[in-house]
């Protein structure tokens, strides 16, 4: 019961957040006007605005969060440590990895599908190799060791890309695939990379069962009936794709897979499953609330999203060791 | 010490050449050897100086997406423009922007180089200036004014007074010139007012998209992508800028013709203010009628 | 009736087997307390019964399909994990993983039988993490009685309970072989196991070594052989008792 009011709350929130993104920008409208360019097309360069322009940034804005938070949650379910999260173990810059690749070497061009393809081939590299190096059994110590490494590793290949291309603009461009931007994406964007990230939102939201019985161990789970193995590919597929594909239209947002689960897991009694679409509903509101942030703070300036979710993540992140070191002393 | 014993080789065979000069009995002897380090002198040098006289060019004025003399310039040895390659290529005369490195500039002056700068065109009138100006300076003042005549002709015959259409000039991440720049000069000129300035923007600036499809320019001028992909450059794709586009039915490109204040400059001229006959006659703004 | 049937059973680690030609059958009605010193390969040979490690021979159980062994058996670990802050009643619902099409109500009362059955029913709202670490056995205990299979196999279920605890727990599972359903449990309290179990099972370097009611499989030569202690084992009025009084080695 507690849960379900959880729930609607949060959906009225991102329902709400949602309505605030599509009435914010540089070009001041007002509200029946935007509306009614929205709903009934009237008002050719307003129509233009609304739909073109604001409702796939308002889109975005709400899928990449929903994949970043859920993403979050289910790594954090499946390795069952608190401190995974895409953004931090390395998977995000992973996929801008594969992204930039793609398209620097004109692959992007080449077929429709191959900028999300190419990221969430990095972003499944990644998780491969966080839930090897880290698995289940790796501990906290292990997971960010490993996050540290190949965060390292992928941020400087993409540098490096950008700085090898022919293109002036590109090597400016790192500071976007590091800290990630909604601004100027369009319905194109929104069409290569919502089916990919509905996809991988569909994957882990069925992990609820098996994540729940995981909390026991995973002998536990395994004699309680969860196949591992599966489970396991379940993981990585889904978050390569959702990640994968928010990060190719997005850029790398960090901590929100980490703040949003950190935030929501006491109000549905730390319960794997219930946090997997609570932490979806609760990434979609952080991230519209901070994308909606960035037009207030700076309307001209394409202020990077990633800004504001680290100043708002880093001390949770803290926070969390702080508490970790005490529970482990 | 091989570096010390070139400075000091070079300087004797500049006084050397000096002295040869003040013996020939000339006054105000032409430069022999010529260095450009910026894209517009570059340019201008390239129109103006005898030949052999210009011995090297920046190796901007080679790539054709900055520069329109690019295949002249691979006649030229290329320089990045610092002050120890400039020096050790033993000019007697650098021609640089004023905004080409002060620091560089400066060390050039004190090893006894003269340099003259050029400040970026702003208007249509400054070309036919720096073009006298380079002109004296390499002796060519004849055929810096021939230039100088025909290009002040030629502007003339596409002058285009008639009410202003509305344009937008637009790059990527959405840079755009306003007012007290060379290319709202061209779009003045042709009869066109620039978007940019009536929203208040003086020199370079951004504008976001949504205030561009606002504002309902009648054309629209975009850049050319540069090779490799940028998501700076994806802004000249976004569909609601093709809306835009489609709807004023004219897609204008700025090429490295729009860059520098020289003679050139008239094929961007010509290119807009066929864009503006196209239009047709007086018309009221796109944004009166979309309202 | 037979409810797990091992043979040949073999689990090698490296080349040496640590569970090494284990052969046995348990049926309903029987509570077995599976003995063995350190090392002696209790966990690993109840781990190859559920199909959690790769083996040689067979096991009834690890041949099912997951979903009916998760009917068949249920296995309480013994490494007591729990990773997340749940209620202790969200905690036993878990048993209810393999029951999907059981409905809420059904679930509900399992959960109730269980938590009653470990004399939890205080406990529903606490948060399982908080508990001492005797009070997260009992959960965990809970947890695999709420699974309601015919089987359960547990991996030192009493270890670190007070004595109270201990003699309840051994009492429950006493209770569920009355019911006509099965225990195995390794146990390393030779008096608990000799006072409550059906059938002892003793293993010795992976070895089955003796293998029948308590007072045939504890004689001072099995104790002095396996274990190296010689003891007091004797049939009372309180039923038997067991006292390990030194080391002979």
């Amino acid at each position: 019961m507690r849960y379900r009011l959880l729930l609607a709350g949060l959906s009225a929130l991102v329902a709400l957040l949602f309505a605030v993104s599509l009435l914010v920008g540089p070009a001041a409208l007002g509200l029946t006007e935007s509306l009614s360019a929205l709903f009934r097309g009237q008002g050719e360069a307003v129509v233009l605005v609304m739909r073109e322009i604001r409702l796939p940034r308002a889109i975005l804005a709400l899928m990449v969060g929903g994949v970043l938070g859920l993403s979050g949650a289910a790594m954090q379910g499946f390795l069952r440590n608190p401190l995974a999260e895409p953004g931090l173990v390395g998977v995000s810059s992973s996929a801008a990895l594969g992204a930039v690749i793609a398209l620097q070497t004109g692959i992007a061009a080449s077929f429709t599908l191959a900028l999300p393809l190419s990221a969430l081939a990095g972003a499944a590299l990644s998780v491969v190799l966080i839930v090897a190096l880290a698995g289940p059994r790796g501990g906290a110590l292990a997971l960010i060791l490993a996050g540290i490494a190949i965060s390292a590793l992928a941020g400087a290949g993409v540098a490096l890309v950008l700085n090898l291309s022919p293109n002036p603009f590109a090597a400016a461009e790192i500071v976007f695939w590091m800290m990630g931007s909604l601004a100027d994406r369009s319905m194109t964007h929104v069409a290569l990379a919502v089916p990919f990230m509905l996809a991988g939102a569909a994957l882990l939201l069925m992990l609820g069962r098996g994540l729940d019985a995981l909390t026991l161990g995973e002998d536990a789970a395994e004699s309680l009936g969860v196949r591992l193995g599966r489970l396991r590919m379940v993981v990585i597929l889904g978050t390569a794709l959702s990640v994968g594909a928010a990060v190719a239209v997005a850029g790398t947002v960090g901590f929100v897979g980490l703040v949003v689960p950190h935030i929501l897991r006491p109000l549905v009694g730390a319960r794997p499953s219930r946090l997997l679409p609570a932490a979806a509903l609760g990434g979609a509101a952080m991230l519209l609330a901070a994308d909606i942030a960035v037009r207030v703070i700076a309307p001209d300036r394409d202020l990077k999203l990633g800004v504001l979710t680290a100043l708002v993540g880093a001390p949770f992140f803290l926070h969390l060791i702080w508490r970790m070191r005490r529970l482990e002393a | 010490m091989s570096v010390c014993a070139k400075v000091s080789k070079a300087v004797l065979v500049a006084a050397a050449g000096l002295w040869l000069a003040a013996s020939a009995g000339l006054t105000d002897p032409a430069p022999r050897r010529v260095v450009s380090v910026n894209l517009c002198t570059d340019q201008l040098a390239m129109m103006l100086a005898a030949p052999g006289q210009l011995v090297s060019v920046s190796h901007l004025a080679a790539d054709p997406q900055s520069s329109a003399m690019a295949t002249e310039a691979r006649a030229y040895a290329p320089n990045m423009g610092q002050a120890e390659q400039v020096f050790l290529m033993r000019p007697d005369l650098v021609l640089a922007g004023t905004f080409s490195a002060r620091a560089g500039i400066d060390l050039l002056r004190r090893l006894g180089v003269r340099v003259i700068e050029i400040p970026p065109a702003a208007t249509l009138d400054d070309i036919p200036g720096h073009l006298r100006i380079i002109g004296q300076a390499l002796g060519r003042e004849t055929q810096a004014e021939s230039l100088a005549a025909e290009f002040e002709a030629s502007l003339d015959q596409l002058k285009i007074n008639a009410p202003p259409a509305r344009a937008a000039l637009y790059y990527p991440s959405g840079y755009t010139t306003g007012a007290g720049t060379l290319a709202d000069a061209i779009l003045r000129h042709t009869g066109f007012s620039n978007v940019a300035a009536d929203l208040g923007l003086a020199g370079g600036g951004n504008l976001p998209l949504e205030r561009l499809v606002m504002a309902g320019p009648d054309v629209v001028v975009t850049a050319t992508p540069y090779p490799g992909a940028s998501r700076a450059e994806e802004i000249l794709v976004h569909p609601a800028l093709k809306a835009v586009q489609s709807r004023a039915g004219s897609a204008e490109v700025t090429d490295a013709d729009w860059i520098c204040g020289t003679p050139h400059v008239l094929r961007a001229v010509r290119a807009m203010a066929e864009a503006r006959e196209a239009l047709g006659g007086p018309r009221l703004t796109q944004r009166q009628e979309i309202r | 009736m037979s409810l797990l049937s091992l043979s040949h059973l073999t689990v090698r680690r490296g080349c040496c087997p640590v569970v090494d030609d284990v052969t046995l059958t348990v049926s309903g009605g029987e509570f077995v307390g599976l003995i063995g010193p350190n090392g002696a390969g209790k966990t690993t040979l109840l781990r190859a019964a559920m199909g959690l490690l790769p083996h040689d021979g067979q096991s009834s159980l690890a041949a099912l399909p997951a979903r009916l062994r998760a009917r068949a058996a249920a296995f309480l670990p013994q490494s007591r994990e729990i990773a997340w802050p749940v209620s202790v009643e969200a905690l036993v619902e878990l048993g209810r993983v393999p029951h999907p099409g059981a409905g809420a109500e059904a679930d509900r009362q399992a959960v109730d039988r269980a938590l009653a059955r470990m004399g939890l029913q205080g406990y529903r709202g606490r948060i399982a993490t908080a508990l001492s670490g005797g009070e997260q056995a009992r959960v965990l205990i809970a947890r695999t009685l709420a699974q309601e299979t015919p089987l359960l196999l547990a991996d030192e279920p009493v270890a670190g309970l007070d004595p109270e605890s201990q003699i309840r727990a051994m009492q429950v599972f006493a209770a569920l072989a009355a019911e006509g359903r099965a225990v195995v449990a390794s146990i390393h309290d030779l008096g608990l196991a000799a006072r409550h179990c059906t059938r002892l099972v003793m293993l010795a370097r992976g070895r089955l070594v003796a293998d029948g009611a308590p007072a045939v499989v504890l004689t001072p030569d099995n104790l002095a052989e396996v274990f190296g202690v010689r003891a007091y084992f004797a049939q009372t009025p309180d039923g038997p008792v067991f006292q390990p009084l030194g080391v002979i080695r």
